[in-house]
């Protein structure tokens, strides 16, 4: 028995503020301070706070320690867990009160949350698989296996109301229903996971696999079970290389202990996963483009039907849910459909991960239940906005979702009311916009994305979004008129009607939502060749208020383009000669404004 | 079976289960326009022309037509104003990255994505211009050229040169609007392991694929008067270049051809059929003689050059199998340039052999080693139909108005085993013919050998030819080709004699034949209507064994001295490359 836990962060954000060396450092101390038997260090997975780290925890007194500093190591070990005086200085300041330490469950960022995907996240360590089972891990297995049908299991996801995490929310029971009874005489089944987590910014799905890899292998032999197929397989890109690692850990850990294998529990039932590495392209997370990668074809969606149910990979019935989804279904099965459905919306059960991003005090991950509005996320948990600025809107659903504006802040998060905002869930992405910026930026930005992305199969994707772009790039450049704002509409409404597949009929959202509650802002910069939140460059001049300037030069030192020359009148009260700038020559990169003392250099 | 109600635009159809929208619109006399879509080969629903209204009792919705399938109660609408306005711009998206210089387009006349645009009634292709990529075109094989420029993505090339062919040296690369149809590593085609079959021609509907243009060589060659120019036409030629002149497909236009052929102005208009026949003569002793000897079995024909570059490529390890023969083509030109040069007194140097082929690997072909019996290549100038059709057109000649006239005389005399050469299993008919002969001393009963007649992929039939049981196999289609030779190599089958064609139902519908555009692919068989046209003519000939032919009896007797004699290897015979992949 140990005395002392020190929970480490071994996620890939705390792994890239350096916490594989905190680890080492931390273990070498307490070697040196003759304490290995009685501190256990864990590497585990993601907290969440990912802003905050390398994160540390240390049990049982719970003290928080963030942002820490391989230098503070020796403090933490001599003080905290030698002579047991935590260091305050630098626990997470949040958490430190008049009255001592606070629980990390009760700071802002973690009161209001819910976590039940992400529930080992940051508890447990993924590499072992003795510390899953020790938190009920494969229990829900061994249940379905020992004591359900599968018509029962499938009945108790049904009764659930668990939607798809990864975008669509389709009701996962219905899914595997439909792949258990749709060709009765299938040969072959297969169970896949779609771990091919794409929008820009989320990261839930890595997060769970980094930190509670073996959720996922439970819940996919629970999927096997359910439709009847003994083979799955794990989709995840190969940019994630922490969670392959735990992914081939956890598989092997798991046939050892047969989890994995022929004839599990003793069931008779065989079931067996194998990885598939994607190579990035961000259509590979469209169920029929994922199938035909996993074939190793050129990743790209083909027309349903046939569905995937019914003819998926190697065209055999097949189900694909997200790791979010599959993160559910332990939980689901132990505790019962009733427990599942008493949380969230009517029509959105359970809880959502979201990836906070932007101008957001808190970045990071963040389990809430379904119907908390959008309040209660950016404000609480995430702490506001910084530097005291107004919200704006928030983008959710990625590059397939769109932009919600404050007059809908209060809004209960769910799939249907996202979805009537013009929005959607997509796989959790939250991207905090403030008063700096441009709407039709953002707007121009998400299609960049999906410009780049489109597989390039259909032709309204592929020629349509690139056109789409275009126009938004000639609106930013002060070159767009009314007809264009028009003309692009139309062709949105085209693109989302007659586009092959996922990618392309919710591609054109970012820009219809931003014209249904921004068009102010597009009209601006159509009509008044202004971009009200100074972003494009184009539509910028930047000018030196002369009076202001007091000649010191450092604007025309930090200029890239040698826009800024010195003229010679001095100001009032001024002995250097002031700048000015060549609009001519000036790239708008601001450098100068960053340098200005007296604050003499302005963009409009 | 299971029958599926719809109605569509208000028209009741019963279709069975699986049937396309399309397909049933058709059941219903309403054409949808297509353009990815090319049957059982290119099923992607990708370019979103086809598009149509559907309503499953959850309100319409817009669907491609070519892939989805009917539902019980289904209402389709194929012409409102949301499915045109969504085709028009579907359409003019596409515009926007074509290279419009439809004026000087090979395929101007016959461009399915301009007549698209008129039959839709665009007026404003230039709506959703915008930035292009230009792409450099690519020369580098012998047989065609592509311009990227051009590609309107349908990918129809991509699909034949896989599935058909089992060639797959084109696909996309890149992504997104960067998307363009390339091999591997943007090597030059020529580069590659195509196999110059130009199925992908066939099937383009623009002009972003097409043949190297040779007619500007062959009207140089006849403008100089120090040439000697002569012309031979391959069998499948006749079957097919009506279409060309608007004549229904399948009709055989051969008096009018050669009429046409002289009024071009060559010297001399032969007939790629004696040549045939003289192929029969060498291939049928050369099997006798591998079957008698203990040669190498099963002997495959050696005609089809984009077979045998395939053979080349892809099984280098059954080269040895090729009959050493060389093509009808190739034979011809060897015997001209020999023989006949000879008989009337011409330098083979000052005499240019024109081939009018439905093939465009025979491009290639001329340009091969162990192909030049007279120190110079056997046939100089090989074009397709197609640019046959365009030499006519371009010399002002009313195709329609000509009347028939007969070929030359010797080269020009070929027989009823000669003219099936065109279609899938002729050649083994043909051979089948003169084996029993030679083998057995007698004519055979009855020289129609229908089993190895009709457009199945893989054929097989097996013949009792004397004592011998002869065990044969007919494939078109390098794809087909391939699962039968797979199963020699296995040693799942025992065939004495295989007929190999480089394209699907031979070269009836080879890939230098006139394209036909999807909106009749999809619906009729080219290669049976052409074929028939090639049967009837045999059907109708007066002499129909190859070893019957006067000439080729005179040739032996004046020439050769017998079939496989010393000479006839040194002139008639080839030898071949094992290249492997890359």
């Amino acid at each position: 028995m140990y005395r002392s836990h020190v929970l480490v962060c071994g996620g890939t954000g705390c792994t890239s503020s350096g916490s594989a060396k905190i680890i080492e450092t931390l273990q070498a101390e307490i070697d040196k301070n003759g304490l290995h038997d009685e501190v256990q260090v864990v590497k585990t997975g993601c907290f969440g706070l990912c802003a905050l780290g390398p994160i540390m925890i240390v049990y049982p007194e719970g003290s928080f320690y963030s942002m820490v500093k391989e230098e503070d190591i020796p403090e933490i070990v001599s003080e905290h867990l030698l002579k047991g005086r935590i260091v305050s200085r630098l626990l997470y300041q949040e958490t430190v009160t008049d009255d001592g330490i606070k629980a990390l469950n009760d700071t802002s960022f973690y009161k209001k949350q819910l976590r039940i995907a992400l529930r080992n996240c940051g508890v447990i360590n993924p590499e072992n698989i003795d510390e899953y089972i020790g938190t009920d891990g494969y229990a829900a297995l061994g249940k379905v296996l020992t004591e359900m049908t599968p018509e029962q299991v499938i009945q108790e996801i049904l009764d659930s109301g668990l939607r798809g995490r990864g975008g669509g929310g389709f009701p996962t029971g219905m899914k595997w229903k439909l792949a258990r009874n749709i060709v009765p005489d299938a040969d072959q089944k297969y169970v896949c996971c779609n771990a091919d987590e794409g929008d820009p910014g989320a990261f839930m799905d890595r997060s769970v696999l980094e930190g509670d890899p073996h959720v996922v292998l439970e819940a996919m032999a629970i999927a096997g079970y359910a439709i009847g197929a003994n083979q799955g397989y794990i989709y995840v890109r190969a940019e994630y290389p922490i969670a392959i690692q735990r992914l081939e850990i956890a598989i092997n850990q798991a046939r050892e202990y047969g989890l994995l294998g022929k004839n599990i529990f003793n069931s008779g039932f065989d079931f067996d996963i194998d990885l598939r590495l994607g190579a990035g392209a961000f259509v590979c997370g469209e169920e029929t483009a994922l199938m035909t990668s996993i074939e190793g074809n050129r990743g790209e969606p083909r027309p349903r039907p046939p569905f995937p149910a019914e003819k998926g990979l190697y065209g055999k019935p097949t189900i694909l849910n997200n790791v979010e989804t599959y993160a559910n279904i332990p939980r689901i099965i132990l505790n019962g459909a009733k427990w599942f459905s008493e949380m969230g919306t009517e029509k959105s059960k359970g809880t959502k991960v979201f990836a906070l991003g932007g101008k957001i005090n808190n970045t990071g991950l963040v389990e809430v239940p379904m119907g908390t509005t959008l309040r209660e996320v950016v404000e609480e948990i995430g702490g506001g906005i910084p530097n005291g600025k107004k919200f704006k809107a928030a983008q959710t659903g990625g590059p397939s979702g769109g932009c919600i504006p404050a007059e809908h802040f209060d809004v209960p998060i769910d799939y249907d009311n996202l979805i009537a905002i013009g929005s959607m869930m997509g796989s959790g992405g939250l991207i905090v916009m403030d008063e700096d910026n441009c709407m039709v930026d953002i707007a121009k930005f998400f299609l960049e994305f999906t410009v780049d992305e489109s597989c390039g199969k259909c032709t309204p994707c592929r020629v349509g979004t690139k056109r789409l772009y275009e126009m938004l790039d000639k609106i930013t450049k002060g070159q767009g008129t009314l007809e264009d704002i028009d003309k692009m509409e139309e062709l949105c409404y085209y693109i989302k009607a007659n586009s092959l597949c996922g990618l392309g009929q919710t591609a054109p959202n970012p820009v219809l939502s931003t014209l249904k509650f921004f068009r102010d802002e597009y009209i601006a910069h159509v009509v008044d060749k202004k971009c009200p939140a100074g972003v494009c460059k184009d539509l910028l001049q930047f000018t030196i208020e002369k009076d202001k300037c007091i000649g010191c030069g450092m604007c025309a030192k930090q200029c890239p383009a040698n826009a800024i020359t010195r003229t010679d009148y001095i100001a009032p009260g001024k002995k250097l000669a002031a700048f000015e700038i060549d609009p001519a020559k000036c790239v708008k990169c601001g450098a100068c404004i960053e340098k200005c003392k007296p604050g003499a250099i302005y963009k409009k | 079976m299971d029958m599926i109600n719809v109605k569509i635009n208000g028209v009741e159809v019963s279709a069975p289960k699986g049937t396309t929208i399309l397909q049933a619109a058709r059941m219903a006399n309403i054409d949808i326009p297509t353009l990815c879509y090319l049957k059982d080969i290119n099923e992607i629903g990708a370019c979103r022309i086809c598009v149509v209204e559907a309503d499953e009792g959850r309100g319409k919705r817009l669907v491609a037509s070519c892939v989805y399938p009917i539902t019980e109660g289904m209402q389709v609408y194929t012409n409102t104003p949301n499915v045109l306005e969504s085709r028009k711009k579907t359409l003019q998206l596409i515009l926007s990255t074509h290279d419009k210089k439809c004026t000087s387009c090979v395929r101007s006349e016959n461009c399915e994505l301009k007549k698209m645009a008129n039959d839709m009634g665009l007026t404003d292709e230039f709506k959703y211009e915008g930035e292009n990529i230009q792409y450099e075109i690519d020369d580098s094989a012998a047989h065609m050229i592509r311009d990227n420029n051009k590609c309107i993505l349908c990918r129809r090339c991509v699909a034949v040169c896989n599935a058909n062919q089992g060639v797959g040296v084109i696909g996309a690369n890149e992504r997104g609007f960067k998307t363009h149809i390339s091999s591997a590593f943007e090597l030059g085609l020529g580069t590659t392991s195509c196999i110059s079959c130009g199925q992908c021609i066939a099937v383009c509907p623009v002009g972003a694929i097409t043949e190297k243009d040779s007619t500007d060589d062959v009207l140089k060659a006849i403008a100089d008067e120090k040439k000697f120019v002569i012309v031979q036409t391959a069998p499948a030629v006749r079957a097919a270049l009506g279409e060309e002149f608007g004549y229904e497909m399948g009709t055989n236009v051969e008096g009018k051809m050669a009429a046409a052929l002289r009024r071009i102005g060559f010297d001399k208009v032969f007939d790629t059929n004696f040549a045939a026949d003289l192929t029969i003569m060498e291939e049928a002793t050369e099997l006798v003689e591998r079957v008698t000897n203990g040669g190498k079995l099963p002997m495959i024909t050696s005609c089809s050059p984009g077979w045998i570059k395939y053979c080349e490529h892809y099984f280098p390890d059954m080269t040895e199998n090729l009959s050493s023969c060389k093509s009808p083509m190739q034979m011809f030109g060897a015997t001209a340039k020999t023989y006949y040069a000879e008989k009337m007194g011409i330098d083979p140097k000052d005499m240019v052999v024109v081939a009018v082929m439905p093939c465009t690997a025979k491009k290639f072909e001329i340009g091969r080693d162990d192909q030049n019996a007279a120190g110079v290549p056997d046939v100089d100038i090989s074009i397709t139909t197609r640019e046959l059709a365009r030499l006519i057109k371009r010399c002002g000649i009313k195709f329609d108005k000509l009347a028939d006239e007969q070929f030359d005389q010797p080269l020009g005399i070929g027989t009823g085993a000669a003219v099936i050469f065109g279609a899938t299993g002729g050649v083994m008919e043909a051979a089948l013919r003169t084996a029993v002969k030679m083998i057995t001393g007698s004519e055979a009963g009855d020289i129609n050998f229908t089993e190895v007649r009709g457009v199945a992929g893989i054929k097989e039939a097996s013949y009792k030819v004397g004592d011998l049981d002869v065990k044969v196999a007919v494939a078109s289609g390098t794809a087909n080709a391939a699962e039968l030779l797979k199963k020699v190599q296995n040693g799942e089958a025992d065939y004495t004699f295989i007929e190999i064609m480089g394209c699907p139902g031979g070269c009836v519908n080879g890939g230098g034949q006139p394209q036909v555009p999807a909106s009749v692919r999809n619906f009729e068989d080219i290669r049976a209507i052409r074929a028939k046209a090639l049967y009837d003519q045999d059907a109708a000939s007066e002499i129909r064994l190859s070893h019957e032919n006067p000439a080729i009896k005179s040739l032996y007797e004046e020439f050769f001295e017998k079939p496989g004699s010393h000479k006839a290897h040194e002139i008639l015979h080839t030898s071949y490359v094992k290249r492997g992949l890359y």
